[in-house]
């Protein structure tokens, strides 16, 4: 009897939460029908004429396709890997420090762009990257050329992936600084009696005991491939630049929202989250079964 | 045994300095434009220091009645959205904490959690439903679809499962109520995650822009990020194409750099004053979360 009083209050609690997450994130789900449909809001989800395939023949037909999950792919991968090699390397250099009260200061300090919104980063960068901003005035110190580096095609997705690096490096860092803790520092102090120098320690006993974390976060990663950053190209990025910096979000908020194409945009929406799906799963299988890495 | 200073250390030093100096440069900058004059600031003359300091951004700043409503309409939605996250997440973490042997119907639940967690329907049917729900232009469409931070309910799900079994047995043989174990036992241990938590939904809501574009018509009832961002945005070249130059002219009067500079600057303070507790939960509640032994 008192346990079953127990469960009803578990179910209890867990109700409130439950309907939220069912009419905001499960009936969405069902909404993916649309993209095998030719939506009209006037005819709703009931009555709206189903056309199979034809909005992902679409897909496969309109020639900026290739373009855009290009962009994305090497958007995405770009920020993975250098914001990973820059993360580690700045954990390295942390690690290395001996002023504790400076390497205190420097963490604070490197931290803070991973709490700004990239609305006011892009504030800051359009300042920064102007026609007459800092950088093109030390370009121009140098002798180089003046340039509109956000709407140049050359220029966007560099300056895209080195935003993200650099908004999240301090931060990243967090987790390889604190696998560097645990490393048992017997291997130093016997690395120093066998004549290692701070490089070789570096190389021999710090990176091979952060590795494991390394090859952990780099696995969980992988699900993040196609996510390109929304909220940061869409807003630094101008029709100037689709070209090289229109991504899969970028697209289906213009197409979806912007020109009210429903179908089309759910269509495009689910062939993300269809792969991105694919590779979670696979990610947080490799994880659990190479790393012993579980969230539940 | 303290050993020399070595080259080695020295060049440590500078590039930890040159990674620190990186990350506030932007901030710097924004703020020397922010307290400049408006022609020094266009002519690309301000890099750290204001050139001709002058208050005149601010001061513009304060009487724009527009920029005043969307502050505080974000200070509101920060305190709505993030109790109502916070009170789903203690009431769904705690049950879905125990034994499945103890609450028979955990898996069920967990599962809808994942499939949450990995899969989404897209932008535009999550924004047809709450089209359809009549949510538009009202608060509750910047709160409620993001309701239950999932990855937050793990956290401190996680949590949770670490605190003794003998504290709440205890409580449970003198008839406390599920209800009153979780609240008198489970909220005041687990403060530190707690506080992690809270500041993860403080920062999320606060930088919000996006479903406040998009679900939010009247300007009056606009979050901060969202109007600072539809400044910006209208300011740039390219997108000046399609205005009338009547258009053209207002937008350059209401948004100069300085006085955007100078929005960027406050809609920061309210990140800056958290930063110091961000500190002290954060690190060691990401790490805490992300690589569980």
């Amino acid at each position: 009897m008192k346990n079953k009083i127990e469960q009803l209050y578990y179910h209890a609690m867990l109700f409130p939460g439950m309907v939220a997450l069912i009419i905001f994130s499960i009936i969405p789900m069902g909404g993916i029908i649309m993209a095998f449909q030719n939506y009209q809001p006037a005819k709703g989800i009931l009555h709206s004429e189903f056309i199979g395939l034809d909005n992902f023949k679409r897909i496969l037909l309109l020639p900026d396709s290739k373009q855009i999950l290009y962009n994305t792919l090497i958007i995405a991968v770009g920020k993975i890997v250098l914001g990973m090699i820059v993360a580690v390397v700045f954990a390295l250099l942390l690690n290395e420090c001996r002023l504790l009260m400076y390497k205190k200061v420097v963490q604070t300090i490197v931290y803070l762009p991973h709490f700004l919104s990239w609305v006011i980063l892009a504030v800051m960068f359009s300042n920064i990257f102007s026609y007459t901003g800092i950088i093109n005035q030390i370009v121009t110190f140098f002798g180089g050329e003046p340039c509109m580096y956000l709407v140049s095609n050359k220029w966007f997705r560099s300056i895209m992936v080195g935003g993200d690096v650099w908004k999240h490096f301090g931060y990243n860092a967090i987790i390889y600084v604190a696998a560097m803790t645990s490393i048992d520092p017997t291997l130093y102090e016997a690395g120093e009696i066998d004549g290692a120098n701070r490089w070789k320690k570096i190389k021999h006993i710090t990176l091979p005991g952060i590795l494991p974390t390394i090859i952990l976060m780099t696995t969980l990663n992988m699900g993040k491939i196609l996510n390109a950053g929304f909220e940061q190209i869409f807003n630094m990025y101008s029709p100037l630049v689709y070209q090289t910096g229109d991504i899969i979000d970028t697209y289906v908020y213009r197409v979806g929202l912007v020109n009210l194409q429903y179908s089309f945009g759910t269509a495009v929406g689910l062939f993300k989250s269809i792969i991105s799906f694919i590779l979670l799963v696979v990610a947080y299988k490799l994880a659990a079964k190479y790393s012993d890495y579980r969230i539940f | 045994m303290r050993k020399k200073i070595t080259v080695a250390d020295i060049i440590i030093g500078i590039f930890l300095f040159l990674c620190a100096f990186s990350c506030l440069m932007p901030i710097l900058n924004t703020i020397a434009i922010s307290f400049s004059d408006r022609t020094s600031a266009a002519l690309g003359k301000v890099y750290y220091w204001p050139v001709n300091f002058n208050l005149s951004a601010y001061k513009a700043m304060f009487h724009e009645k527009q920029f005043i409503i969307s502050f505080f309409n974000s200070i509101f939605r920060v305190v709505l959205g993030v109790s109502i996250n916070m009170l789903l997440t203690i009431l769904m973490a705690y049950p879905l904490s125990k034994d499945p042997k103890v609450f028979k119907h955990k898996k069920i639940y967990m599962w809808i959690i994942i499939v949450t967690m990995m899969f989404s329907g897209g932008l535009v049917p999550t924004f047809l439903v709450v089209k359809s729900l009549g949510l538009m232009d009202t608060i509750w469409a910047l709160v409620l679809p993001g309701a239950v931070p999932v990855f937050n309910v793990i956290l401190l799900m996680n949590f949770f499962k670490g605190v003794p079994k003998s504290l709440e047995e205890a409580a449970a043989v003198d008839g406390a109520t599920p209800l009153q174990i979780l609240w008198k036992i489970f909220v005041p241990i687990s403060k530190p995650a707690l506080a992690t938590i809270a500041l993860f939904a403080i920062v999320g809501h606060w930088n919000a822009f996006f479903d406040g574009k998009i679900y939010i018509n009247s300007p009056l009832k606009l979050p901060l990020q969202t109007y600072i961002q539809s400044l910006t945005v209208d300011l740039n070249p390219e997108r000046m194409v399609n205005m009338t130059p009547e258009q053209i002219e207002q937008q350059m009067a209401m948004s100069s750099l300085t006085f955007n500079s100078a929005k960027v600057i406050v809609s920061m303070v309210p990140i800056l004053i958290i930063y110091p507790f961000i500190q002290k939960y954060f690190v060691k509640g990401i790490v805490v979360g992300a690589v569980k032994q």
